[in-house]
């Protein structure tokens, strides 16, 4: 590993960590202040904002320095792209952040952004030279611009949830807390697995299956987490390990199942565990820290984000996709699983557009709508990569 | 069904729920509501207004946003059906797609085959869809762009108070403006760049109209788009073929007429090397094993100068000469040619030994062309090989006693030889595949022995003509600007009245309140004038408080 | 009223092109897999080749009497199957309809082999640019197409024709 890549690294971590105190800074700012006042933005706001900057130029050195080690924008697997995309979303809440002077979008949005830097950090970190399909300017071009637009889009999705946590009643049980928790639930689930894959790499644990993989032919696999369900026809080579509870067609990876099984358990304990000492609703746990938010400012923020965010993403996301997969691909249409849930992520936010502007779906119908725009993209950036992969399965 | 004439005189198109003129509301729900609904300034929408005959109704029917909105949403929830399997142009080229899905994914495979979601994107009920959507998008904005532009269009100064009202921000108090005041706000919002027109003390500052016309023109855009996708399949529009053409091989590019011909004079594959490659990537080299660097064909481009009929022999001109990679196609013409795929090593020549079984003495080489492979081998001084017959892609012997060939492609090369040597003049048969030698006719003297091969790749070039892709970046530069003109900028509004010794404030945007708020509190600071304030919020406010 | 007409008809012109454009779109693509391919009734691509003994033959050189256009390929079963009875017919209707046989994608020792082993007389050519194989559309082997004393496609067969009096019916459908 060359300097570069040793400073680039180190960069990255230290955006984490000014991530990280930004995001206790701005907790301190929406504070109820003792006067009970509506209040300006307040000291803490303003250090913490200024922190959030720093931390962002820290991250764009991290990208700058690994691009010029690699010789390419570091956008060409998973770790790079998430990465970059958290980059996105800090960024796109800096500008967010200077039109609307609210801390309390930095308490959702930061958390946020962490959680996507430990996630992306999961994958192969390592700088790979590009093989010959990605070699060209559109790569950087194309990609960029679709982590910048969901990066936006990641804004409206925060704000969304805010405005949720503000107005959902928590006093009694209903559709709109169960879904809140789902939400909750997922974001921690993230956090299940961080937690999860960390653990078992500390603790070095490795199995080694030989199987029979789609095509038929043999071929083997290690186990990073104790397998819970193993490959087709697998066999166990490794001593003493976890036996597969359940065999799995050859159609799945069970490799990558395992990993989202663990993760989902690991979620479930750290929701339960949370919810039995706070004795509280996740979503009802939170509330307080939205008590001085106005509404009103949190759906325009979220509307605002998605009238930005929507051009930037159909921009990159398709009209930059189409160029460059007419270059590469020979056709800049191809109904390739990560194309279709491009076009179903701006079918989506255009539906959005539609029923706010044509049939008036304001306040809370837009917020859970902006929510799921979000669980779209997220899908589109994880499942599809992971689990359908076509394509664009670089990573 | 005629027209209303509105209290101040102007008079409106059938339906019109806001007068065009001063907004005065026309219609009983209207009067009754807390705020105006300004989507379309209370204007007109025709399809509302008849609904008689069957071209009435298909037309209302399309004309609803309610109903562009589900086939927005159908289409979105059909386009990931799609996804959950691969489609039937991505499975394996070997298999059938009826026997794939079965054997791959099971019953679910055998059910999404059926449903016909293996070519869900090709399907009549898919592609009615999108066509349904191209059919919305024209009628719905037909029928809202030529009402709302009337109305934008016929807008007075002045106001009704009623309406100024039942906007969201608004402000009144009791008095007069002293006109060296309203100079003053004229000034600032002149310097907010507004257009400001006034009319006997009312006043009415606007900008931002054009992004109104956002949508519509974005519609338009897609509208183009579509239709280009549409002329794809017009015959001559679009060329999709496939060219595998192998080391030194000139072949005429199919979809051309006979007019190009390329010729493969090498082709270059390249995987990354960890001593030879940036040692930044010797991490990720030694992790993956295999990283490819580089497909690439150097090709030469030929012009058929005679362009004679198939099966004549081509006049041929060079060109161009160009090595083709990908993401680097070779242009000539309306035509691309991509590089797409290859196969390596497929055997052009065998070399073999006549070789003296007893003595190991070999006589001399014979080198088989297998694409052309000659009668007879010559090796002088009495000693000749004579080919009997050739299989290229030799699959056992058949029924008949004769060798069989699955193929015209030397896969599998067999032989059967005849070996003339000075002992045997009339030559001993000999039939020899690879790892197999059969002496049919009896033990032989001679042998041919396998001393060389000679390989050649193939390389999959993909042959591309699209003349729809200008329609293409039209529409979606077109759709793009729309965008941008509808997202980024925001139709702002401001009235200002004096009547009955009361002043009332108005304003109104189709986005960005807040924004606008603050922009109009910096303005009308200082001012006898009341700054509008926000009738939703402290509404809400109120309600809190109770 | 005069108005109300108006607009009727509008309407009624916009939706008649969108149902066009529509319906085009839907027939196109129906219709994509049909096309592009030689049907029966369409005239017959002209094209030139030489055959085995350097002879040329041009397909519009046989007007005014029928042909027996055959595309084959010696590692095919059922070509060699048919084969025999092309050789019997083609000497019964000598004048009247001539066979052409063009092999795809053999070197010219095995035709030569081919030929003689079965004894063919009549005019066999390789295709080696396979052009003559991509102007008809020829994809299975065998595929046969009689051309009338006219130059239109009569009849395509794909596949093996086993029985004699199968090409002997082919033959009496171009005789001139």
């Amino acid at each position: 590993m060359s300097d570069l890549v040793q400073w680039s690294g180190n960069l990255l971590y230290t955006s984490f960590i000014l991530y990280l105190i930004a995001t206790l800074l701005f907790g301190g700012a929406i504070l109820p202040k003792k006067n009970g006042q509506k209040q300006g933005v307040n000291r803490w706001g303003k250090l913490g904002i200024t922190i959030t900057v720093l931390g962002f130029i820290a991250q764009l050195g991290y990208f700058f320095t690994r691009w010029a080690a690699a010789g390419h924008a570091p956008v060409s697997n998973l770790f790079e792209f998430i990465t970059f995309f958290s980059m996105m979303l800090v960024g796109a809440f800096i500008i967010i952040y200077f039109l609307y002077k609210l801390p309390v979008l930095g308490v959702f949005a930061l958390p946020v952004a962490l959680v996507t830097i430990a996630y992306a950090s999961m994958f192969p970190r390592e700088v790979s030279p590009l093989i010959p399909a990605l070699q060209s300017h559109w790569l950087s071009i194309h990609v960029t611009t679709v982590a910048a637009g969901e990066g936006i889009l990641a804004i409206s999705f925060i704000a969304g949830l805010i405005y949720l946590v503000k107005t959902i009643d928590q006093s009694k049980k209903s559709k709109q807390t169960f879904w809140l928790e789902a939400i909750m639930y997922g974001l921690i689930a993230v956090i299940g697995f961080v937690v999860i894959t960390t653990s078992f790499r500390l603790a070095g644990y490795e199995a080694e299956f030989n199987y029979v993989n789609k095509e038929g032919q043999a071929a083997s696999e290690t186990f990073t987490l104790p397998a819970i369900v193993g490959p087709n026809e697998g066999e166990l080579l490794t001593e003493n390990r976890f036996e597969p509870i359940a065999e799995m067609p050859a159609f799945i990876n069970a490799k990558k199942l395992n990993t989202v099984i663990w993760s989902l358990a690991t979620g479930f304990v750290l929701y339960w565990l949370i919810r039995l000492l706070s004795r509280k609703r996740v979503g009802a746990l939170v509330q307080p820290l939205v008590k001085n938010v106005n509404k009103d400012l949190m759906d325009e923020v979220s509307y605002r984000a998605v009238l930005i965010g929507f051009p930037v993403f159909t921009l990159g996301g398709l009209i930059f996709a189409m160029i460059w997969a007419q270059i590469a691909w020979t056709r800049f249409w191809g109904w390739d699983p990560k194309e279709v849930w491009a076009l179903i992520t701006w079918l989506f936010y255009a539906a959005f557009l539609h029923l706010r502007l044509s049939r008036g779906w304001h306040g809370e119908k837009s917020a859970w709508l902006a929510v799921v725009g979000f669980v779209i993209i997220m899908f589109n950036l994880v499942a599809v990569n992971l689990v359908i992969a076509g394509l664009h399965s670089y990573a | 069904m005629g027209k209303v004439k509105c209290e101040c005189g102007h008079v409106n198109p059938h339906g019109t729920v806001l007068c065009e003129s001063c907004g005065r509301a026309l219609t009983e729900e209207a009067k009754k509501e807390k705020f105006h609904d300004m989507r379309y300034e209370g204007s007109a929408r025709r399809s509302q207004t008849y609904n008689k005959t069957i071209v009435d109704k298909v037309w209302n029917f399309f004309s609803s946003v309610k109903v562009g909105v589900w086939l927005i949403v159908l289409t979105l929830i059909a386009s990931s059906l799609g996804t959950i399997f691969p489609q039937e142009f991505y499975i394996p080229n070997n298999v059938t797609a009826d026997t794939y899905y079965e054997d791959t994914y099971g019953i679910a495979g055998k059910i999404y085959y059926m449903l016909g979601f293996h070519d869900l994107y090709n399907s009549i009920w898919f592609i009615a869809l999108v066509a349904s959507i191209g059919v919305s998008l024209v009628i719905c904005s037909l029928d809202r762009v030529i009402p709302l532009h009337r109305a934008l269009k016929n807008q007075r100064v002045a106001r009704h108070t009623t309406f100024m009202k039942k906007q969201r921000l608004f402000a009144s108090r009791e008095g007069t403006i002293e006109p060296q005041e309203i100079g003053k706000v004229k000034e600032s919002l002149k310097e907010s760049r507004y257009h400001i027109r006034e009319e006997d003390g009312s006043l009415l500052a606007e900008k931002g109209r054009f992004s109104r016309w956002g949508p519509y023109v974005n519609h338009i855009g897609l509208i183009i788009f579509l239709i280009g996708a549409m002329l794809r399949s017009v015959e001559g529009m679009y060329v999709d073929e496939l060219l595998w053409i192998r080391e030194g091989e000139t072949l005429e590019i199919p979809g051309t007429d006979g007019e190009y011909y390329l010729k493969n004079e090498q082709f270059i594959m390249e995987n990354y090397d960890k001593e030879k490659d940036s040692e930044v990537f010797s991490e990720a080299i030694e992790e993956n094993g295999v990283i490819a660097k580089n497909y690439q064909t150097d090709a030469i481009l030929y012009r058929d100068e005679n362009r004679d009929l198939p099966g004549a022999e081509p006049e041929l001109v060079e060109v161009k000469k160009e090595d083709i990679r990908v993401n680097e196609p070779m242009k000539f013409d309306q035509f691309a040619l991509y590089q797409n795929g290859f196969s390596q090593n497929e055997m052009k020549a065998m070399e073999f030994m006549l070789t003296n079984k007893e003595t190991q003495e070999a006589v001399g080489a014979v080198k088989i062309d297998l694409f052309n492979p000659k009668d007879v081998y010559d090796l002088g001084n009495g000693y000749k090989v004579e080919l009997l017959g050739y299989y290229p892609d030799y699959d056992g012997i058949g029924k008949d006693g004769e060798p069989k060939t699955k193929s015209p492609v030397p896969n599998n090369p067999a032989f059967l030889f005849n070996l003339v040597s000075p002992e045997h003049p009339d030559g001993e048969v000999a039939f020899t595949a690879i790892r197999q030698t059969m002496e049919p006719m009896g033990e032989t003297d001679y042998k041919m022995e396998f001393s060389n091969i000679e390989t050649r790749d193939i390389s999959a070039l993909t042959v591309r003509k699209d003349l729809t892709l200008w329609i293409l970046a039209l529409g979606g530069t077109i759709f793009m600007i729309g965008v941008i003109q509808g997202s980024f900028w925001a139709h702002r509004r401001l009235w200002i009245r004096q009547v009955d010794g009361k002043v009332y404030v108005a304003a109104h945007t189709n986005k960005n309140w807040h924004g606008l708020q603050r922009e109009l509190d910096s303005i009308i600071e200082h001012t006898s004038i009341p700054s509008p304030e926000d009738q939703q919020a402290s509404e809400q406010s109120g309600k809190e408080k109770n | 009223m005069n108005k109300k007409k108006k607009r009727l008809i509008m309407r009624s012109v916009i939706l008649a092109v969108l149902a066009l454009a529509v319906g085009y779109t839907f027939y196109s693509n129906l219709t994509k897999e049909a096309r592009g391919n030689l049907q029966e009734g369409d005239q017959a691509p002209d094209f030139v080749l030489t055959d085995l003994s350097g002879e040329k033959h041009q397909l519009s050189d046989y007007e005014g009497k029928g042909v027996f256009l055959n595309f084959w390929g010696t590692w095919c079963e059922p070509c060699k199957e048919e084969m025999p009875h092309m050789e019997k017919l083609s000497k019964e209707y000598e004048g009247q309809v001539e066979v052409l046989a063009v092999n795809v994608g053999d070197s010219e020792l095995q035709t030569k082999k081919f030929a003689e082993q079965y004894g063919l007389t009549f005019p066999i050519a390789i295709d080696s640019s396979k052009e003559v194989q991509k102007a008809y559309g020829v994809n299975p082997l065998p595929a046969t197409f009689m051309i009338s004393p006219e130059g239109k496609v009569e009849k395509v067969v794909i596949g093996g024709l086993v029985k004699e009096n199968q090409v002997r019916a082919l033959f009496e459908q171009v005789k001139p």
